[in-house]
């Protein structure tokens, strides 16, 4: 057989496989990684229009905002019910709405060309909002917070509940406007434990007592999501902050040496090592959605996550079970800020520096933050908006139980920011907390690999350091 | 009349040549002008130029060496896993029955079986991943599971944890062997049609010769359908390659953290993704893309040389 490669006879399968699969080997795992990185040529933006009091942003009529909403735990259907309130003060603006969950594998390649103009940036693939700032790819908003309300009264900035401008804001702009208002804690069935006479803990040593009692009656005490590590660390950080306080948990985020070795640090931590190696935890390893099941068909007492769960749940949610929130457990009498709730807005919407439209999106923001687009997404996702007073009309008993939580909640609300801070620093606590809440890791050890990575990135002089004072 | 096809040829391949370029050649060679510099990727920002830098600091990143590992990990194992099995399917469908009168065959419903051993293959690797994930279930409901803890083997309090496991087995963490099975699975269909179509291509006279002359089963897969198989198995080892060297869709849908538990299952792709989207490093992801495709090239030049034999005409 002839070996020369011009004879067209030559061009056998074996031939073709073969160039083929060396032709695929080289492209098929590096042609994703590769184009991804690949750029095009951006676009003109839209022209603005005239400014007034209804219209504090100029957005100019016949033209169209893009609005991407994330497909997730909320659902979409608020998002609808925003664009019927924006188009009765707009009804000549184009609305589109597109609806996914992945939000970065979509929108990032957008990013330095033709953006969406606003941009629900939400759920496992979210755009880090640390890189999204420094790259200065999304708009400072803080011109809708200085905006009148959609109704006319007030401003944008007074309506919004505690916490909202300050999680929103990096560098001292506000960058993000976080819309949905989350409670985090411990969630139990009121009505199972009513009927056996239990009492929701409200420390650990509550807890630790409790525990023989629940387990007595078949059910694991606690149920963990040990697949997301970030699940776990809300917990671990929420405790954290209780017992060591908020000075410490500032000192954390602006990494400090020796901060992890504050008073009170290794108490938490140790804490919930206890729920793990007295084996209080339902055996076996869960996603979020497995161990909220779990929790449902009462297979464990406890489990924590934030106020979206009833309505993540809700197609499973048995009718008698009444979904109860209660606060974090704190630690001990030394506890620092035992009352503090952890809760914060979240669900963040960022405009992108590009938008073509920017004026629309914002003008799109207020429309969501006003009266009646707040009430619709308290009703309809039973969690509450971070526009004051969305959820008064509401009478939804989890939610009735989250907004008691939040009126009985001292001025502070527990927030961390180092996972949005540093990206390295928020893979390796995740890492670290599963590997806690898998019993591989020590309370101790827990606490040496975070100061370990806290310094390691204090010392990186490549990393851009972010700080907070309050 | 030579001259005339060329450039009929020449006509037809234009336009698919010149899009090829555009679209996978030119973001290749983005990517490999962008891998220079410390692009964030999020915005145009002019990019400052760092020439080896990245290069440098990948050779330094314990992270990415981590993943190289275990990826050869995935390079050694998962071809030849998936031929050694592909091939023994492919042998008893084909030649594996017994000889009789009329010659040589597959063993009894080698119709059917070739049908089931296929199916993984019309599914995507998502789905895959996925339906893996109600098999490896980490408490009683979980199919293996379940199984298991009814036969008593294991412990309803400690369930096998499967691709949330980092527990060495080998010295290697048993979440890399859990994927490691159902990239297997996954492969073995394909592969045993592969080798089925080119048994059937090798004349059934060197089989029923080989069985005159008083050869057993093992006998005539080593003598006789290896050594002619040859061509199938190289190529199909260069392809499984590159399978290995992704295997992202797993790791991505089945691992805790994507790249857990505690980084014991990150592969380059989980590494070069959270280098780029989470930490907004796009000029040092693209170098890890480059890096990652001068080692597939290289690894396909290497394996086509030393598979390159003497052909056997028939």
């Amino acid at each position: 057989m002839s070996n020369s490669p011009d004879t067209p006879s030559d061009l056998s399968r074996r031939n073709v496989l073969r160039a083929a699969a060396a032709a695929g080997l080289m492209a098929v795992p590096a042609a994703g990684a590769l184009a991804g990185c690949a750029s095009s040529t951006p676009s003109s933006s839209t022209a603005g229009g005239a400014k007034g009091a209804d219209n504090p942003f100029g957005v100019a009529d016949s033209s169209t905002v893009n609005v991407v909403v994330f497909d997730g735990g909320l659902g979409t259907e608020y998002a609808e019910k925003d664009k019927g309130i924006f188009t009765t003060k707009h009804g000549k603006v184009t609305v589109n709405l597109g609806k996914t969950q992945k939000i970065k594998t979509e929108e990032q390649p957008k990013f330095s060309t033709t953006p969406s103009d606003l941009i629900n940036n939400s759920g496992a693939d979210a755009m880090s909002t640390d890189v999204l700032v420094n790259e200065n790819a999304i708009l400072d908003l803080t011109d809708l917070l200085d905006a009148p309300t959609w109704e006319g009264s007030g401003t944008v900035r007074d309506s919004l509940l505690p916490g909202t401008v300050n999680d929103g804001t990096y560098n001292g702009k506000f960058y993000t406007l976080k819309y949905a208002y989350t409670v985090w804690g411990m969630w139990y069935d009121a009505a199972l434990f009513e009927q056996k006479g239990w009492q929701a803990p409200k420390t650990f040593d509550d807890f630790f007592a409790l525990a023989p009692k629940i387990q007595a009656a078949g059910m694991a005490p606690f149920v963990v999501d040990n697949k997301h590590g970030y699940y776990p660390r809300w917990h671990i950080l929420a405790t954290i902050w209780k017992s060591a306080g908020k000075q410490a948990a500032i000192d954390i985020d602006n990494l400090k040496p020796n901060a992890w070795k504050a008073d009170g640090v290794l108490a938490a931590v140790s804490a919930i090592e206890k729920i793990v190696k007295d084996k209080l935890i339902l055996p076996g390893f869960f996603d979020h959605t497995q161990s909220q099941q779990a929790h449902l068909d009462h297979k464990a007492a406890f489990i924590q996550l934030g106020t979206w769960y009833k309505n993540e749940m809700a197609k499973t949610l048995p009718a008698n079970f009444k979904l109860t929130l209660s606060d974090y457990w704190s630690v001990s009498s030394a506890d620092k800020a035992p009352n503090d709730v952890f809760a914060g807005a979240g669900e963040d919407w960022v405009v992108p520096a590009k938008a073509p439209n920017a004026a629309g999106a914002k003008e799109f923001l207020r429309a969501m933050l006003s009266v009646e687009g707040a009430g619709q997404f308290a009703s309809l996702t039973d969690s509450l908006s971070s526009r004051k007073g969305s959820g008064d009309k509401v009478s939804d008993e989890t939610l009735a139980s989250a907004n008691t939580l939040m009126k009985n909640a001292p001025k502070d609300l527990i927030s961390w920011r180092f996972p949005d801070y540093y990206a390295d620093f928020d893979k390796e606590s995740q890492n670290q907390s599963e590997e806690l809440m898998a019993g591989r890791l020590t309370a101790q050890g827990f606490i040496d690999k975070m100061q370990a990575m806290a310094d390691k990135i204090a010392a990186d002089s490549s990393v851009k350091k972010q700080t907070r004072s309050s | 009349m030579r001259h005339g096809k060329a450039r009929f040829v020449t006509g037809f391949l234009a336009i698919p040549v010149i899009l090829y370029l555009y679209y996978v050649i030119w973001p290749f060679a983005q990517a490999a002008g962008y891998s220079f510099t410390d692009w964030g990727g999020y915005s145009d920002r002019p990019p400052g130029f760092v020439g080896l830098g990245n290069y440098s600091r990948l050779v330094k990143d314990e992270l990415f060496q981590t993943a190289f590992w275990h990826n050869v990990f995935f390079l050694i194992t998962v071809p030849l896993l998936t031929i050694a099995l592909a091939l023994f399917f492919a042998f008893l469908l084909n030649v594996g029955g017994r000889g009789n009168r009329a010659g040589v065959q597959g063993v009894w419903g080698s119709g059917l079986y070739k049908v089931i051993f296929f199916f993984p293959q019309v599914l995507s690797l998502v789905v895959i991943a996925v339906m893996w994930q109600q098999i490896y279930r980490g408490d009683g409901q979980g199919l293996i599971n379940n199984l298991l803890i009814k036969l008593g083997i294991v412990d309803p309090q400690n369930p096998v944890t499967f691709t949330a496991d980092p527990q060495p087995f080998l010295g290697i963490p048993a979440v890399l062997w859990w994927l490691l099975l159902i990239a297997i699975w996954g492969g073995v269909g394909f592969y045993m049609v592969l080798f089925s179509a080119a048994m059937q291509s090798i004349p059934k006279d060197i089989f029923e010769a080989a069985l005159l002359d008083g050869a057993g089963p093992i006998h005539t897969f080593f003598r006789v359908t290896l050594p002619l198989l040859r061509d199938t198995v190289s190529v199909a080892w260069v392809y499984l390659g590159f399978i290995a060297l992704d295997m992202y869709a797993l790791v991505y849908v089945m691992t805790p953290s994507q790249g857990g538990p505690n980084h014991t299952s990150e592969i380059f792709a989980s590494v070069l993704n959270f280098t780029a989207f989470s930490k907004g490093e796009f000029g040092y992801a693209c170098a890890m893309g480059v890096a990652l495709a001068v080692f597939a090239l290289l690894l396909a030049a290497v394996q086509l040389r030393i598979t390159r034999r003497e052909r056997i005409e028939f």
